[in-house]
């Protein structure tokens, strides 16, 4: 039983539906690991008592007929949950519990999860280290040294970590993509709509989607369904009928049409990353896909669009952090504007001024059609740029980051150089688009890589399909050695 | 009806000039819950008792547009003949305040749900049309309470995300009288349609007012003020008359008008700068990400349409041609709907122009003494129309209906009973009559003889005593008839 945690999120259910373990033992399996793991830095909270409450009372009563029956599952922090803290990695949060449980999370504990604990993050999911938290970097199980990608970098390094069985994350520029890539796991950012925003810390409301992290394709599938669904609370839910991904994955493939856009080949790309996204397709190809070349122009305004439209709506978004109602207060100031400069000087880190600096510029008279506006159009162009390319292939396939996971402090003083990791990932949520990102192999470091599926939007079953293909044939095995504990 | 002529300029020495207002009015939307969340808007609760944790922007809340208070803007759009667009959409306008939760306000900017329209003034000088530019949705702010407490604010919530129409008017209005009318006709408009309560003294209508003078004649418009958030009429004109005067002067001086936002000081009298265009807000609009575009169903519209009560200007016509009335009488009559209402009910049971002329003299002066209004009449509609019908058929004279009608605004009774109990049913049989007269002929002989030597002015003082001597209850007409026949013989 003492390795239980290493592994999978369905052979753990299995385990516990046959009785195998306890929900019990599982959580205190867990708690073990997670007070081994202080190094990582992967949590900001821990509800071992109310976890280990929750799994007793599965103990005494199981239902085995839910989707993740007694499993106990951390979660990012930028989903609110009711009586426990949630900080979105912020200081200006970092006195607040809500009285509310995210749409998201309340939909996990419906289907027989319960809450482990909450997951260091970039502060307000801005940063793609997680070095902007404020309740410091977290790092990589896959080398002391490294950053385990962000915003979703405590989700990230506590599922490599065995912290947690699965896990969610935000993606509104590929927070759950790259951070996956980062630590060989398995990320799914949905379609845009298909999981409620409600009671999750808002980033940038046209892109923001939360998604499953997990260890494999099938764990994957089993979360996205219980995760997601239509919600009357957020206007922009989707609202449709609810799919069984899980039962539904199929590892055949043949004669699905994979497209291969050019414009993913971005100059000083490593080598390594290359050879790898020729793997990936020969993998497919093998398995019967067929390979399509297509082309994407609007891909390299892709990133500059990203951040103007994200900093707009988040200079916008942010702007109810004002000490007035909640969170943090500065006490100094002698005036009502005094006191929300305090506030938001101290509450507020250097990333997210930075974006909200951005973002306000972007929108201000005399620059919105410059800036916003220009914004919104090309958005629309990269969208058809994907849909133009849906009719004619089933998915697409690109590399999920241009590197594997940097060095912690490396990109922190070069911003630019920062944004640019996301060049991969930004343009499918500017899209509205799903994709996932899988482990495909280790960089000469022995750096996990990763590949991403990008589908049209509701296609989720079918990138799960080919990932699940993928997978199978891949080899892929995460070696990561625990060094921390 | 006298036809007046406009006649509101200010005259300086260096020319006459006419005042140029717009108006953008707040309207608060009759619903039961907030424009984006489930909580009440009743007036009057206990401070930040009616505020859910999407009124006050807690982190990852979502608005949710009610379903509601769009329909009451189609309607209202309808009332004010405007095109309703199927397109529109809503905006955030930042700035930063402590009874502004979000950091934002919900409003709708480039695509208002309602275009333009009009509204029709009766004034003195014959009707006027002013333009309706626009009508769309938007939230109220929370309340500031700054005099609680010597160094904190209080917030109070409760209005934080109650749905208000802002209607803009083009430029069209010329005077004070101008501005109160077209309130009032807004008012009753949406009074009718129930779309807005109109209640001024708890804030449910509101307004910005544009002011800008030019000397008679002149194309150009002048540079234009904005006195924000007067509350009531009164304070309107107070603060156009204060500010046109104001602009004038300045303009007489030689000096120029600084476009600038200015406050209403009710105490003075007065209006001051608030913020120059210099200072002006950026509030850097864009659509809010959390609401698509609201897209509106042609046939939402149509059955809006189809459902929407006659409204003043249609009935006004409709009074004119079905009950005779003349167009003040109309005017008045539908001013409010629960009193066009009552008259119609009344109309129905008696004769139609009396008891037009009855309700607009002692009915309305009874309950403005009263301080009533017409749906807490204490007379109601039914025992009115008997009343009316009373002085029609002759049953009572004018007089004793006048205290026939004390009577029941006391005791709420039906006329007829109050005339019966208390015998005040008019003389008219035309032998008892001859009888009281043959008795004060008889009695007054020297005045006979002094009236049928020609002092015909006599006449009254015989009528004076036919009504004296029959407690009032004579018949005035069969009176004169009789009193004449009997002083020829």
């Amino acid at each position: 039983m003492s390795n239980i945690t290493n592994q999978s999120l369905s052979e753990i259910l299995e385990s516990i539906k046959s009785k195998k373990i306890s929900s019990l033992e599982l959580t205190q399996a867990y708690i073990k690991n997670i007070e081994n793991a202080k190094k990582l830095n992967a949590f900001v909270t821990t509800t071992f008592d109310q976890a280990l409450e929750n799994a007793k009372k599965f103990d005494n009563k199981p239902n085995n007929e839910q989707l993740l029956s007694g499993v106990p599952l951390a979660v990012k922090d930028l989903f609110c949950t009711e009586n426990v803290k949630t900080t979105a990695g912020s200081n200006i949060l970092n006195n607040f519990v809500p009285s509310y449980e995210s749409t998201v999370t309340k939909n996990l504990w419906n289907n027989g999860a319960f809450l482990l604990g909450k997951l260091n993050c970039d502060e307000f999911a801005m940063g793609s280290s997680n070095e902007t938290s404020f309740f410091g970097n977290v790092i990589n199980p896959v080398g002391d040294h490294l950053v385990p990608g962000g915003s979703s970098g405590g989700s990230s390094s506590a599922l490599a970590a065995d912290l947690t069985p699965a896990t969610i994350g935000t993606d509104t520029g590929g927070s759950i993509r790259q951070p996956a890539s980062f630590t060989g796991t398995v990320g799914l950012k949905p379609t845009y709509g298909l999981c409620s925003r409600w009671g999750i810390v808002a980033f940038a409301s046209s892109l923001d989607q939360a998604g499953p992290m997990t260890k494999t394709v099938n764990d994957c599938s089993i979360m996205l369904e219980a995760m997601s669904g239509f919600d009357e609370k957020d206007s922009t839910s989707i609202n449709k009928k609810k799919e069984t991904y899980s039962k539904n994955l199929k590892d055949n493939i043949k004669g699905l049409k994979i497209g291969i856009p050019k414009e993913y080949r971005v100059d000083n790309m490593p080598k390594e990353i290359d050879e790898l996204w020729e793997k990936g397709k020969k993998i497919l190809k093998d398995l019967g896909a067929q390979l399509i070349d297509i082309s994407l122009p609007h891909t390299k305004y892709a990133l500059p669009t990203y951040y103007i439209v994200a900093p707009a709506e988040a200079s916008s978004n942010l702007a109810r952090y004002d000490g007035v109602r909640y969170g943090y207060r500065s006490q100094k100031g002698k005036d009502l504007i005094e006191m929300y400069e305090n506030t938001r000087s101290e509450g507020f880190g250097d990333e997210v001024k930075r974006r909200i600096l951005i973002g306000t510029y972007v929108l201000s008279s005399g620059y919105y059609d410059a800036y916003y506006l220009k914004a919104q159009k090309v958005r629309q162009l990269i969208k058809k740029d994907f849909d133009d390319s849906f009719t004619k292939v089933d998915a697409i396939l690109t590399p999920s980051t241009p590197s594997s996971a940097f060095k912690i402090g490396e990109k922190t003083n070069d911003p630019v150089s920062m944004y640019l990791n996301d060049i991969f990932t930004v343009p499918v949520n500017l899209a509205g688009l799903p994709a996932l990102s899988l482990p495909a192999g280790l960089d000469k470091q022995g750096y996990p890589l990763g590949l991403q599926l990008i589908g049209k939007a509701l296609d989720e079953q079918k990138i799960l399909n080919i990932g699940y293909a993928f997978e199978k044939n891949c080899g892929y095995k995460n070696e990561i050695k625990k060094w921390w504990s | 009806m006298s036809k007046e002529k406009f006649d509101y300029f200010i005259n300086g020495e260096k020319g006459k000039y006419e005042v140029v207002i717009g108006l953008e009015v707040h309207a608060q939307v009759l619903s039961s819950s907030k424009l984006f969340s489930g909580s009440s808007t009743k007036f009057g609760a206990d401070p930040n008792k009616q505020v859910s944790l999407i009124d006050s922007a807690f982190p990852g809340m979502l608005p949710v547009i009610n379903e509601e208070c769009v329909k009451q803007a189609v309607r209202t759009g309808l009332g004010l003949n405007a095109k309703i667009n199927n397109y529109s959409v809503f905006d955030r306008k930042n700035y930063f305040y402590a009874d502004l939760p979000q950091g934002y306000q919900i409003s709708q900017y480039k695509n208002p749900i309602v275009g333009e329209g009009k509204v029709l003034l009766d004034m003195p000088y014959g009707s006027k049309e002013i333009g309706i530019e626009r009508l769309h949705l938007e939230q109220d702010a929370g309340k500031s309470i700054h005099d609680m407490d010597p160094s904190s604010t209080y917030v109070d919530l409760n209005r934080s995300g109650i749905a208000l129409m802002e209607i803009v008017s083009k430029p069209h209005l010329r005077s004070p009288d101008e501005v109160n009318a077209y309130i009032k006709k807004l008012r009753t408009i949406m009074r009718y349609l129930g779309t807005c309560d109109g209640n001024m003294q708890e804030g449910s209508l509101r307004a910005d007012v544009n002011v800008s003078v030019r000397k008679v004649g002149d194309k150009n418009f002048g540079t234009r003020c904005e006195i924000k958030n007067v509350n009531s009429i009164k304070f309107m004109q107070m603060a156009i008359e204060y500010e046109a005067n104001r602009q004038v002067e300045l303009l007489e001086d030689g000096k120029e008008i600084d476009q600038e936002t200015r406050l209403f000081d009710t105490k003075k009298n007065e209006t001051r700068s608030m913020r120059s265009k210099e200072d002006a807000h950026d509030y850097r609009y864009f659509p809010d990400p959390d609401l698509l575009p609201l897209k509106l169903e042609q046939k939402l519209i149509d059955d809006l349409k189809k459902s929407l009560p006659e409204l003043p200007d249609n009935k006004k016509e409709r009074f004119i041609q079905e009950y005779g009335l003349n167009s003040y009488e109309a005017n008045v009559l539908v001013s409010e709907k629960e009193i066009s209402d009552y008259y119609e009910e009344v109309a129905k049971l008696s004769d139609k122009k009396l008891a037009a002329t009855w309700m607009m003299g002692d009915l309305f002066a009874m309950l403005n003494d009263k301080g009533l209004n017409i749906s807490n009449s204490p007379i109601s509609a039914k025992n009115f129309a008997e009343l009316v019908q009373s002085i029609k058929s002759g049953e009572i004279s004018g007089r004793i209906a006048k205290e026939v009608f004390e009577i029941m605004v006391e005791s709420g009774d039906n006329p007829k009973k109050i005339i019966e109990s208390k015998g005040m049913k008019q003389q008219s049989d035309p032998k008892e009559l001859e009888k009281i007269i043959n008795e004060i002929l008889s009695k007054n002989k020297d005045k006979v003889d002094q009236y049928k030597a020609g002092k015909e002015k006599l006449f009254g003082f015989f009528v004076g005593q036919v009504m004296k001597l029959s407690g009032g209850k004579a018949n005035p007409q069969l009176t004169n008839e009789i009193l004449k026949k009997l002083l020829k013989g």
